[in-house]
C-alpha cells in the first residue's frame, strides 16, 4: 500500500467513524440503518463485482495445481541425519526452487521430524522430483574409484562459454577442488589419453545408479571445471540442476507427492464458488421463510460474517484449500445456529407477554450461555485437528476455527446492534413480520 | 392453544427412551459389524499408494487401461473410469517408485492415448501409518477435552452423557461409511472431528436448557425437566439441523467428486448428531440422574420402574 492509498483509507475510517458517532448520539437510528446497510453492500459490491474476493486469499495447491511433496531424511552409513543436515538441505532445496522461478514457494521442516515438506504451484511432479531428487552423485573413474561427490560440489551452473557453447561450470568446495584437480590430472596423464574418447580417459557421473554423463577430460581441472559440449542451453541446463540435485547434503526419500493439475484446480474453484453461492442462498432462503424480517437480519448478518470471515482470512494469509472451502459452506449452516438459539428465546419471551424489547434484551442475554459452551466445544476440536492435522485438514481446522468465532461476533454482538436500531426506528412489530406471529394469537402484544 | 404447538408440547421423548435406547443399540450393533467385518475402504492416505487421475485425450474403457498396466505386474489394481466424461480415468495401486509411475504414465500414452490432464498422488506406507494413529490421538484427545469443558461447565454426568452421544454419532457414521463402501481419505478425519463439534454442540443447546430449568422448576422431575428441555429447544434444534444439511448439500451436490465424499459423511454424520441429541443423550442423562437418586433413596424404597 502507498502512502496515499493509506491517508486515504485513514481518512476514510475517521470520517465513516465520525459519521457513526454523529449518528449514534443523534439516535437517527433510521439512518444509521440505512448506512450500515450502504455500507455492507458496497464491500458485497467491492468483493464480488469489482474485484473477487479470491485476489486476496491465498489458494492452496488442491485449488491452483501444483506439486506438494514430503521429503524424509534417513541415516545412511556415510552421513547420519542431523539437524545441521536437515537445515543444509533445507537451504539447497530453496535455492533450486528459487532458480526454478515458481511464485510464492512454500517449503518447510516438520517439527521434532527430519522431514521437509515442498508446496509449489503450477509445477508438475516430473519437475518438483527433479528439484529434490533423492539423488546420490557421484563422479567416478572408469576404474569405479569414486573421485568425488555430492558433498564435494558447491555448485553446478549453466552458461555459454566465449565461443558462445553451452556448458555447466562446477564450483567445488575447497577439499572438492583438490581432489577433482587431482584426479583429472592423473586421467589427463594418462597414457595414449589427451585427444582419445576411451573409457579411461573419462570421468564418469553418476546419480544413484545412473550415469548422467561421461565426459572426457580435455585439461586437468586445477581451478573450478566446467563441462562442455552440449547440443543447447536447456540440455547444460538440465545437467546443472541434476548435478545440483547431487549436492543435497542428506539422503532423503519422497514419502509422499501429491499432484493437482490446474485443470482440476480451476475446475474445484468453479465448483466450490457455485456450492458457496448455493448453499448461502439455500441457508438464507430457510431463514427468510422461517423468521421473516428476524431472518432477514440473520441474513444480512450472515452476509458480514462472510465478510467477516474472508477478511480474516486474508488477514493472517491463510491458505484456503478445498476442505477449508467445504468448511466455510459448512459454517455458513452453523453460522446461523447463534441467531437461531436467539430468535427461538425471542420467541419463548414473547409468549410470556414481553414487548418486543423486552423479550430481545432477554433472549440475547439468556441465549448466550448455550452459544459460548457450545462453541467451546466445536473450538476444541478444532484445535485438535491442527495440532494433529496436516495440509489440507489444517486449513480446514482454521477455517472452523475462524467460522465459530466470526460468527458468534456477528451472531451476538451484529444482530443485537442492528435489532436494537430496528426496534428504536419502530420498525418491528411482533406479528407475522417476525414468523411469532401465528402461533401466538393475541399474546405477544402487551 | 391449539394447533401444532400443543401436538408438539405432548410428545414424550423421555417416556420413551426405551425404543430410542433400542434403536440406536441396534445401529451401534449394525455399525461395529460393518466396521469389524467389512472395515473401512481406506484409500491410499491411509493406506500407502498411488492414484492417478488421468483425463486422456479420446473416452477409453477400463481394459485398454488394464491391459497396459498388467505389463508392469499391477494387474490387481483399481481402474474406474468416469462415467460421465469416459476420458477420465482414476487409477489406485501401490506405492510406486517414481521411476515406475513415469514408465507407466509413458506407456500409457504410448499404448492408449495422449493424456492430456493427469493428477497423482503417492502415499508410502509410512505417512500412511503416521495419519492413521495421528486421527485416532485426535478422536480421543477432542473427546477428552469436550468432556473436560463439560464437567467443568455443567457435571460430569452431562460430560459423560455427550460422549456417549458423540461416539455414538462417531460409530454410526463411519459404520454407514463402511456400509455404502465411501472411500475413506484424509479429509475423513476431519469429516469424523467436525460431526463430533456437531454433536456436541447441539447436545449443550438441549443440556443448557435443563440445566436453566432445573433451577426454575425444582418440583418437576428429572424425566420432565428434560422433556420440557428438549420439547422448548426443539425448534432450535430442526431449524439448526437443517440450515447445516441445506449447507452440506450444496457441497455434496455442487463441490465436485473432491469433496463429494466428505460432504456425504457430514451428511450422514450431522444427522446422527442432531438426532442422537435428542434422544439419546437427555434420556440417558435421565436414566443415570434417576437411577443415582433411586440409590440415594436407600434399598428400603423399591424401585418404582
Amino acid at each position: 500500500m502507498t502512502e496515499r492509498e493509506f491517508l486515504q483509507l485513514a481518512l476514510t475510517v475517521v470520517l465513516l467513524g465520525g459519521l457513526a458517532i454523529f449518528l449514534h448520539v443523534t439516535r437517527r437510528h433510521v439512518l444509521m440503518l440505512v448506512f450500515i446497510l450502504a455500507v455492507v453492500a458496497g464491500s458485497v459490491y467491492y468483493f464480488t463485482v469489482a474485484h473477487s474476493v479470491l485476489e486476496y486469499i491465498r489458494l492452496g495447491l488442491d485449488l491452483r495445481g501444483g506439486t506438494r511433496m514430503v521429503l524424509q531424511a534417513y541415516d545412511t552409513p556415510e552421513v547420519a541425519v542431523t539437524e545441521e543436515g536437515l537445515r543444509a538441505a533445507l537451504g539447497v532445496i530453496r535455492e533450486r526452487v528459487d532458480r526454478l522461478g515458481v511464485s510464492e514457494p512454500n517449503i518447510y521442516r516438520v517439527t521434532d521430524q527430519p522431514r521437509i515438506v515442498v508446496e509449489l504451484a503450477g509445477v508438475t511432479e516430473r519437475e518438483a522430483l527433479d528439484i529434490v531428487s533423492i539423488a546420490n552423485l557421484e563422479f567416478r573413474r572408469h576404474d569405479g574409484r569414486v573421485v568425488v561427490t555430492g558433498k564435494d560440489l558447491r555448485n553446478a551452473q549453466a552458461a555459454l562459454s566465449q565461443a558462445n557453447e553451452p556448458m555447466v561450470l562446477l564450483e567445488f568446495t575447497p577439499e572438492g577442488k583438490r581432489k577433482f584437480s587431482e584426479a583429472t590430472t592423473e586421467v589427463f596423464n594418462t597414457p595414449g589419453c589427451p585427444g582419445s574418447a576411451a573409457p579411461e580417459c573419462r570421468i564418469d557421473i553418476y546419480l544413484d545408479q545412473d550415469l548422467v554423463q561421461s565426459p572426457v577430460v580435455q585439461s586437468p581441472a586445477i581451478e573450478d571445471a566446467q563441462i562442455t559440449g552440449y547440443a543447447n542451453l536447456q540440455e547444460a541446463q538440465r545437467v546443472a540442476t541434476i548435478l545440483n540435485i547431487g549436492a543435497l547434503p542428506l539422503h532423503m526419500q519422497v514419502e509422499e507427492v501429491r499432484e493437482i493439475s490446474a485443470t482440476l484446480g480451476q475446475e474445484s474453484v468453479a465448483r466450490s464458488r457455485v456450492a458457496v453461492i448455493i448453499g448461502l442462498t439455500a441457508v438464507v432462503a430457510y431463514m427468510l421463510a422461517y423468521y421473516r424480517l428476524l431472518g432477514l437480519v440473520a441474513s444480512f448478518a450472515l452476509v458480514v460474517y462472510m465478510l467477516l470471515f474472508l477478511a480474516t482470512l486474508a488477514g493472517i494469509n491463510a491458505v484456503l484449500t478445498l476442505p477449508g472451502v467445504a468448511g466455510i459452506v459448512l459454517s455458513l449452516g452453523m453460522a446461523v445456529d447463534a441467531n437461531v438459539i436467539i430468535f427461538e428465546r425471542i420467541r419463548e419471551e414473547l409468549r410470556t407477554g414481553k414487548t418486543f424489547r423486552a423479550a430481545m434484551e432477554s433472549g440475547f442475554i439468556r441465549g448466550f450461555t448455550a452459544i459460548l459452551d457450545g462453541n467451546v466445544t466445536t473450538l476444541i476440536a478444532a484445535a485438535v485437528l491442527f495440532k494433529f492435522g496436516t495440509g489440507p485438514i489444517r486449513g480446514f481446522a482454521v477455517t472452523l476455527s475462524i467460522g465459530v468465532l466470526a460468527s458468534m461476533v456477528t451472531a451476538i454482538l451484529f444482530t443485537r446492534y442492528l435489532l436494537r436500531l430496528l426496534v428504536r426506528a419502530r420498525l418491528v412489530r411482533p406479528g407475522p413480520l417476525l414468523g411469532t406471529g401465528a402461533a401466538v394469537p393475541g399474546r405477544a402484544r402487551s | 392453544m391449539t394447533g401444532p404447538r400443543s401436538f408438539v408440547s405432548r410428545l414424550d421423548f423421555i417416556g420413551t427412551r426405551r425404543y430410542w435406547f433400542l434403536l440406536s443399540a441396534i445401529l451401534v450393533g449394525i455399525s461395529l459389524l460393518a466396521l469389524g467385518g467389512r472395515g473401512l475402504n481406506l484409500g491410499i492416505d491411509f493406506t500407502g499408494g498411488t492414484s492417478f487421475a488421468f483425463t486422456f485425450d479420446r473416452p477409453v474403457t477400463t481394459g485398454e487401461v488394464r491391459a497396459v498396466l498388467e505389463g508392469f505386474d499391477l494387474g490387481t489394481s483399481s481402474v474406474r473410469v468416469n462415467l460421465g466424461d469416459p476420458r477420465e480415468v482414476f487409477v489406485k495401486t501401490r506405492f510406486l517408485a517414481p521411476g515406475e509411475e513415469d514408465a507407466v504414465r509413458r506407456a500409457l500414452e504410448e499404448r492408449v492415448s495422449p493424456i492430456t490432464d493427469a493428477s497423482t498422488e503417492r502415499v508410502s506406507a509410512l505417512i500412511g501409518r503416521e495419519l492413521v494413529l495421528n486421527a485416532l490421538w485426535a478422536v480421543a484427545l477432542a473427546s477428552v477435552g469436550i468432556v473436560a469443558y463439560l464437567s467443568y461447565r455443567f457435571d460430569f454426568r452431562f460430560g459423560v452423557a455427550a460422549i456417549v452421544a458423540l461416539i455414538h454419532d462417531a460409530l454410526v457414521s463411519m459404520g454407514l461409511v463402511s456400509l455404502i463402501g465411501i472411500e475413506v481419505s484424509a479429509p475423513f478425519v476431519a469429516a469424523i472431528l467436525t460431526i463430533i463439534g456437531y454433536s456436541v454442540n447441539d447436545t449443550v443447546i438441549i443440556f443448557d436448557r435443563i440445566r436453566e430449568n432445573l433451577k426454575h422448576r425444582r418440583k418437576e422431575s428429572f424425566a420432565e425437566v428434560a422433556n420440557r428441555s428438549v420439547i422448548e429447544t426443539l425448534p432450535r434444534s430442526i431449524n439448526t439441523a437443517v440450515t447445516t444439511l441445506l449447507a452440506v448439500g450444496a457441497i455434496y451436490a455442487f463441490g465436485g467428486r473432491t469433496t463429494q465424499d466428505f460432504a456425504l459423511t457430514l451428511l450422514i454424520g450431522i444427522t446422527l448428531g442432531a438426532y442422537s441429541s435428542i434422544f439419546v443423550a437427555g434420556p440417558l442423562w435421565v436414566a443415570w440422574r434417576e437411577r443415582a437418586e433411586r440409590a440415594r433413596r436407600g434399598p428400603l424404597q423399591p424401585a418404582a420402574r
